[in-house]
């Protein structure tokens, strides 16, 4: 059988391959998305002291650290069972807002616009950040480096450090902010509202005035039918820092709706011998395989989903975008998974205007961030809304606060499933007859890239030539033929 | 003339680095200026196969992060160091394991058996990733785990050295300018081996807080008080590492209220960092009688942990009794 | 015929007190299991946990530490330093898995050469029962370095 890899997947944090085989008659007969690493977080963390995890546990990820830090505070909270003050889960939230706008900033402008803003087809050399700019204008690559640096700024006010925080600890943080510190983070705030909004305007214009690009956003080749999986506030609307885990079925409806506490009661993971990450899936659906549809329990959690399975955006600018978007596309929920892109852009608008509501609250520079636990550490769960899906950290410690036992969900593995999907039935829907060719190489590419794995580059400077080979063999082993883009 | 050629690569990695690297803003137009980027995995396109098929030294520089954990890694390693005039150790996983190299502390099997069978884990049979699985269509494959990981100056011969969990960008752009300058011709390029983008000192020679003579009483934990933000955290019971870790960061943790938890690696001249730290520890504890200073040291609730958290791969011991290097 | 186990062990003695006491066994020929190789400090409390990693790294089986007895020390209060070091030090060795009999902290005086000879071979041979530690740590091979070579 005709075998296509490709190896490594690039433009995403983390590493990946893709398997791809053709039958005889040159159509794809199966397609095997494979995590070639694992570096036992599980394992390791056991026998630390708990109030390490927010400092361990960023190591997981260097791009989403935060996320990872606020799942691990909440989680070393509820093992201390303490409330922080208010004070202290505002400017964690503030802290987690900026960060979120900065990273989705980051995705859209260096991962996804490209194939938007210049077009799927459009020559290599331009489907990139700098063919962005030339088109849209030099000042865009200034704005996208200006958002970056206020996100961080805000970061390293709030947590001490730019990458890998260092402030949250069982029941608040170790620093607050000055007066003078807020009247920054206000500001910066308010240009970020701006530069949302102009991002979202910059997709109106770009793409939903071509319709080329809404064909395919609406087209078959990048859709399907899951759960959809998000976290949401008291009244059903998102929140990206706090709340419950609400799941819709593929219509819509309410499936669940669970307290951190109890995901054990929702989701399980699939097993398969081949990779080293596992499948989550709604362990009152059951394992399908990689099905679509309300039998299966194949889940997604993106900012697709977050939309999906909340009532609504909790900020005003954000939620005429939501009301906007459903309307466009027809109604909840929206299966298109290139809308995405849509929906991480209203999610970046809602961090913003999050982020000033947080920030102009008389309590936010109150010198009451933290109050001591006074009771015996246990057991606890912290969920947040990673910007790539929903993350759980869960931990058992002995009566010194020493980790027994960890067990850790994090965000886009709860996409492993939807992604190989993706892949799938991009790499199905287009290589037929054992044609391959340039488009097939960033089509299927973009079935990936709409989940946001993980990472983005978010700067002027992307070379404008993308290097990728595939080599095709045939049941012999004997190259057939060789595609290049851009390497010598 | 064309420009010198750059390559980025991450091993078991967490992306902090490039982050970091990104984080230097506007500078990145200078490195854009400067060379050719030919190979970074998480912001372009060039696969394995295009880095194999360039010429051996065509590569100029070459920033190598993340550890050593399977022979992906360490393949990718031997390779870069084969295409690269300079590699350089870049953040505390290539240079001394970082937080993955935890896994030292146990057999490496036990990374898999504890991730394929955790609370929520559905896996009856017990099944475990195989490195080679024949599906109906063919065999595929994924790497195998190591048996301890590794730095990079254990697997290849590494040029400089350039410490921090990430490094700082003020620092990364540093380099960068030095290396710009070098490029112009109006510098010269530090001796092999040396540590660059890091301070010469400790973390405690750029710290604010307050500091007396040390007689510690009784160790704590940073969530029970309300820490006084002016004085010395380890004169306070709170088990900081600023002691024996390398200056550079500006002592941000500390500054913001936390402990230094060790991430910019040994300070000059310190050949095992947890064994320095034992050390420094042993001559503040303030009791001469046996019983009381186990009574203290019971204070401490992960010795190793907190002294080799960053260091275990990288240190004289490399991990536990347990984590033998043949795996057996 | 099995071969028996010899087990290596490093004994890091002060200069003032214990190296005293290993040279009083010697001069009146007390025996001594040749399996401990002194190394002389000129205090205990110079002892660095970097020297005993550095010889279970190495291949050593079982460390001793010895010094003058508390209130002895030829430098006041050294070794009260080399007590809390060595607690110190074998939590952690013992959290990395080594079995606690494998260190050992021994007080002797100049003139108590015949405690010396009999904590050695009772040290030896608990170590032997022990069997052969193999840290294994100096398993990975050294790398070669070479020069750089570099065109701008």
């Amino acid at each position: 059988m005709q075998r296509i890899t490709i190896d490594p997947i690039t433009r995403l944090e983390g590493h990946g391959k893709i398997e791809i085989f053709l039958n005889e008659q040159g159509n794809v007969a199966n397609t095997y998305f494979q995590i070639p690493e694992l570096r036992g977080f599980e394992r390791f963390c056991v026998g630390r002291p708990v109030e390490e995890m927010p400092l361990l546990t960023n190591r997981i990820c260097g791009v989403c650290p935060e996320a990872h830090h606020m799942a691990a505070a909440k989680a070393t909270d509820a093992v201390y069972h303490v409330d922080p003050p208010r004070t202290g889960k505002m400017l964690r939230e503030l802290l987690y807002s900026a960060f979120y706008a900065t990273d989705h900033t980051t995705h859209f402008y260096a991962l996804a616009g490209p194939d938007f803003v210049m077009g799927p087809d459009a020559p290599v050399a331009e489907r990139n950040i700098l063919g962005v700019i030339h088109k849209v204008g030099l000042e865009i690559g200034g704005q996208v480096i200006q958002m970056r640096k206020y996100g961080h700024t805000v970061v390293e006010m709030i947590g001490g450090r730019k990458v890998h925080p260092c402030t949250s600890i069982p029941g608040g943080l170790t620093k607050g902010i000055t007066e003078e510190q807020r009247t920054e983070i206000v500001t910066m705030g308010k240009w970020a509202i701006e530069f949302a909004q102009f991002s979202l305007k910059l997709f109106a214009d770009v793409v939903l005035g071509n319709k080329a690009y809404v064909d395919l956003i609406l087209g078959d080749v990048y859709t399907h039918k899951t759960y959809y999986m998000g976290m949401v506030d008291a009244n059903n609307k998102i929140n990206f820092y706090d709340g419950k885990v609400r799941v819709v079925d593929p219509d819509g409806k309410e499936f669940c709706k669970y307290e951190p506490k109890d995901y054990v009661q929702h989701i399980a993971e699939h097993v398969e011998p081949w990779t080293y990450l596992k499948f989550p899936y709604l362990k009152n659906v059951g394992w399908k395989g990689f099905t679509d549809g309300k039998d299966s329990g194949v889940y997604c959690a993106t900012p697709l989903s977050r939309l999906n399975a909340a009532d609504g955006m909790a900020t005003p600018r954000a939620q005429e975008e939501y009301d906007k978007f459903y309307k466009t596309l027809g109604g909840k929920p929206v299966h298109q998974r290139l809308a995405t892109h849509w929906a991480r852009l209203i999610e970046l608008l809602y961090a913003a205007e999050r982020w000033v509501e947080l920030a102009t609250d008389p309590e936010i520079t109150s010198d009451k961030y933290h109050t001591i636990p006074t009771e015996k550490p246990t057991e606890g769960v912290g969920i947040v809304e990673a910007p790539r899906g929903t993350l759980t950290h869960h931990y058992w410690t002995d009566e010194r606060g020493v980790v027994t036992k960890a067990n850790l969900i994090v965000g886009t593995t709860n996409n492993y499933a939807p992604i190989s999907m993706s892949i799938n039935k991009a790499a199905s829907s287009l290589i037929k007859g054992g044609n391959v060719n340039e488009g097939l190489l960033n089509m299927v590419e973009m079935a990936f890239r709409a989940y946001d794995p993980c990472f983005g580059c978010a700067t002027h400077s992307l070379p404008g030539q993308m290097p990728l080979e595939i080599t095709i063999h045939n049941k012999d082993g004997e190259v057939m033929d060789v595609l290049k883009q851009f390497v010598d | 003339m064309s420009k010198p050629k750059f390559a980025m690569y991450w091993a078991a990695s967490c992306g902090g680095c490039e982050i970091a690297v990104l984080n230097i803003h506007e500078k990145i137009l200078d490195v854009d200026a400067n060379f050719e980027v030919v190979f970074w995995p998480v912001a372009m396109d060039a696969k394995y196969k295009d880095v194999e098929a360039m010429e051996d030294g065509s590569i100029l520089l070459t920033l190598f992060n993340g550890g050593i954990r399977n022979d992906e890694n360490e393949h990718i390693a031997k390779l870069m160091r084969r295409k690269s005039q300079i590699l350089v150790a870049f953040g505390s996983c290539a240079n001394e394991g970082c937080i993955p190299g935890l896994a030292n502390f146990s057999p490496s099997s036990e990374i898999m058996t504890t991730a394929f069978n955790t609370i929520t884990t559905d896996n009856p049979q017990g099944i475990l990733p195989q490195t080679t699985y024949a599906m109906p269509e063919g065999e595929i494959h994924i790497p195998t785990i190591l048996p301890r990981l590794k730095t990079l100056a254990q697997v290849v011969d590494v040029d400089y050295y350039m410490p921090g969990c990430p490094p700082e960008s003020h620092q990364i752009a540093a380099v960068i300018d030095l290396v710009i300058q070098v490029l112009q011709g109006k510098a010269e390029l530090p001796p092999k081996g040396a540590v660059i983008g890091a301070g010469n000192s400790t973390v405690c020679d750029e710290c604010d807080r307050k500091r007396n003579v040390k007689t510690v009483a009784e160790f704590g934990r940073i969530q029970l008080i309300h820490a006084d933000p002016e004085l010395c955290l380890l004169e306070q019971g709170i088990p900081c590492n600023g002691m024996a870790t390398r200056s550079g960061c500006d002592a941000r943790c500390p500054s913001a209220g936390a402990q230094c938890i060790g991430c910019y690696g040994p300070a000059e001249g310190v050949l095992d960092y947890g064994a320095r730290l034992i050390a420094a520890y042993g001559s503040v504890i303030g009791s001469n009688d046996p019983a009381e200073i186990d009574r203290i040291l019971d204070g401490l609730v992960d010795p190793a942990g907190q002294f080799y958290r960053f260091n275990l791969a990288g240190s004289l011991l490399k991990g536990s009794v347990m984590a033998k290097a043949n795996g057996k | 015929m099995t071969e028996t186990f010899e087990p290596i062990i490093i004994g890091f003695t002060c200069n003032w007190c214990s190296y005293r006491a290993a040279d009083m066994a010697g001069i009146a020929r007390m025996k001594y299991a040749p399996n401990v190789r002194l190394i002389r400090l000129m205090c205990s409390g110079r002892l660095d946990p970097t020297f005993i990693f550095k010889a279970f790294a190495n291949g050593a089986d079982g460390v001793l530490v010895t010094g003058c007895h508390p209130g002895d020390c030829h430098y006041i209060e050294q070794n009260y330093k080399a007590l809390r070091r060595f607690h110190l030090m074998k939590r952690v060795l013992v959290q990395m898995g080594l079995e606690p009999q494998r260190v050992k902290l021994l007080w002797t005086s100049a003139a108590e050469g015949a405690i010396f000879t009999a904590e050695i071979n009772r040290f030896v041979e608990e170590v032997r029962a022990l069997g052969p530690l193999n840290w294994n740590a100096a398993a990975i091979p050294v790398v070669e370095t070479t020069p750089m070579e570099v065109t701008v």
